[in-house]
């Protein structure tokens, strides 16, 4: 990756994380705390890793993604919007009853969604069976699935991924969106999951640990993975939730609360974001 | 031809269908023995799964083989797949309408062996309240054998409910098996018997003892409860003016329910419900001996009918 790349994909995070804010503020619901934290993360995927035709959301062979953690979906629509699966203007009644895009992503109202999500836990299983198919299928395509560390409390990740380990799923890759923040608190107070990458490791996946906020490190990471051939891959992205907004860092409040129009204010200027008024 | 379970003859028809359907695969949760879906696997390993104890998974890894387009019929115990794996079916089959289809067996009291942990009294009201399920219980073995390619055709998640055990046979209507339609298998005035899976056969045989008492019973067989054949009932109500209904389930949410609803809003006619009344249900010898233990014997069928007569106006 070059470093005007890296410059790039480091403005488009910037941009993504204004956007989300000014969705889930104008909505008057989302989550903000876990949507800054996945910035790079989802800015690498859409803008530089993922093989995608937004022309074609359906494309058979392409890149698998599944945003398990699906109350970013804020950050989600913004890069789906900003990749030109669809207008951003359609973002404008989010929330509405009329708006085509839920709360949470639903894959048959939004295109570039691979998987309905919103309920925790779902997307590791899932993928394997993503992989699983395009093993059977002999395509080329590989499946990333996002999810948080409080996810991870959920026992069903650890089904699937001793099942992704048994049948060898090279094809697959998840990301955790490690801020150790959830909705009560800490994790490490409210379900302590350490040794997380021992978790990984013993269940049969290859573990890769980096900064979840550089560019270059999220880049490496799925490049690396893409170079195993014998097992599945999870980057452990070591993260801060709120990432970008001062007050909002490492503060579970702002998981599922919405900034009002002096705390977006604040937020949108910290991120380097002229605002008018 | 020797009389099978209905599970063997599923498994059968599953192996067959993956001769001829490449699309398919099928999953288990390490009960391939038991809902032998392990012929299928012994055929075509490559496109069969074992995810091990663990329902909610195989429900899920379902879920992405279907998103990429295979036809996945997923194996296991009714009672686990309609609780324990209730919310991935809710959440990434129904609302993610995936093509998943849910093979669940040992429904029932048919795994009369093991006692009401695996008893599957609740499955039918856990899965027709969800939105986007279909929910097909076949009548006897071939039935069952019938029913597998028309539910791997079906565009959309099935719950097909599989029993461990034989069951009656029941008398053919010459009319084809259709998604949404009930059949009439015995033609009659005086009252209509609604029946599903296992008490269809049960049904007939009360019909023909409700015939020597000169009571002259309609037989409708429901297969899909949902969606509900609702003008096959509305139809034999207002030609009989009496129902009795007939499950192996909880007599909460089921066929009797359903029946209920359409009656209430469509033709109010007296309705008895044969059903389990709400109670778990003991270990047996035999699945005989428990069904009729559990309300739910021909002599249950006839005294139903009896008493909706004398409601009848």
């Amino acid at each position: 990756m070059t470093p005007e790349e890296i410059v790039e994909l480091e403005e488009i995070s910037r941009r993504l994380r204004i956007d989300s804010l000014k969705l889930i503020h104008r909505r008057g619901a989302g989550h903000p705390g876990g949507a800054l934290s996945a910035a790079e993360i989802l800015a690498v995927l859409y803008f530089h890793a993922l093989h995608i035709d937004p022309a074609n959301p359906s494309w058979n062979d392409r890149d698998r993604f599944i945003l398990s953690k699906g109350h970013a979906s804020a950050l989600l629509y913004s890069a789906l919007a900003r990749r030109g699966f669809f207008p951003f203007s359609e973002l404008d009644n989010w929330g509405e009853v009329d708006c085509p895009h839920q709360g949470h992503p639903d894959r048959l109202k939004t295109p570039g969604v691979d998987m309905t999500s919103g309920i925790l836990g779902h997307g590791v299983a899932i993928g394997v069976g993503l992989a699983l198919a395009a093993r059977l299928q002999k395509l080329s395509y590989r499946t990333y699935v996002l999810l948080g560390d409080g996810e991870c409390q959920a026992g069903i990740v650890w089904e699937g991924a001793v099942t992704a380990a048994k049948y060898h799923l090279a094809n697959l890759t998840a990301i955790v969106d490690n801020n150790d923040v959830q909705l009560d608190g800490p994790v490490h107070e409210i379900m302590p999951l350490e040794p997380l990458a021992g978790k990984w490791v013993a269940c049969g996946w290859r573990v890769i640990e980096i900064n979840g906020h550089s560019i270059q490190q999220v880049s490496e990471a799925l490049e690396f993975s893409r170079e195993i051939h014998d097992q599945p891959t999870v980057i452990l992205a070591h993260t801060t939730k709120g990432k970008g907004v001062s007050f909002m860092e490492n503060q579970s409040y702002w998981h599922g609360n919405v900034p009002n129009a002096d705390q977006l204010a604040q937020a949108l200027a910290e991120l380097g974001e002229v605002t008018h008024g | 031809m020797a009389e099978i379970s209905m599970r063997e003859a599923y498994g059968r028809a599953l192996a067959e269908l993956g001769a001829v359907n490449p699309r398919v695969v099928a999953l288990d949760v390490d009960t391939s023995t038991s809902t032998l879906s392990n012929f299928f696997g012994h055929r075509f390993p490559e496109r069969f799964f074992n995810i091990g104890i663990a329902e909610p998974c195989m429900v899920d890894v379902a879920v992405g083989l279907a998103l990429a387009g295979q036809i996945p019929f997923i194996n296991g115990f009714a009672s686990l797949l309609s609780l324990r794996a209730l919310e991935q079916i809710r959440t990434c089959v129904c609302y993610g309408r995936t093509n998943v289809k849910i093979a669940a067996s040992y429904a029932g009291l048919s795994d009369f062996k093991d006692g009401a942990t695996h008893y599957s009294i609740t499955d039918l009201a856990n899965l027709r309240a969800l939105p986007g399920m279909t929910v097909i219980v076949p009548a006897d073995a071939d039935e069952a054998a019938a029913w597998v390619p028309i539910v791997a055709e079906f565009d959309g998640p099935v719950y097909f409910r599989i029993s461990r055990a034989g069951t009656l046979a029941v008398p053919s209507s010459g009319s084809p098996l259709q998604v949404g339609k009930g059949r009439t298998l015995r033609a009659g005035n005086d009252l209509t018997l609604v029946a599903i899976g296992s008490m269809v056969g049960r049904c007939a045989l009360a019909a023909e003892q409700l015939a020597t008492l000169g009571i002259d019973a309609r037989l409708l067989e429901i297969h899909t409860l949902k969606p509900l054949d609702s003008d096959l009932i509305l139809q034999a109500a207002s030609e009989t003016g009496a129902l009795v209904s007939a499950e192996e389930h909880n007599i909460i949410g089921g066929l009797g329910s359903a029946v209920a609803e359409v009656l209430s809003e469509g033709c109010p006619v007296p309705l008895e419900r044969v059903a389990i009344h709400d109670h778990f249900c003991p270990t047996g010898r035999n699945l005989d001996i428990l069904m009729d233990t559990c309300g739910l014997s021909v002599k249950e069928i006839i005294g139903a009918s009896q008493r909706v007569l004398g409601r009848k106006k």
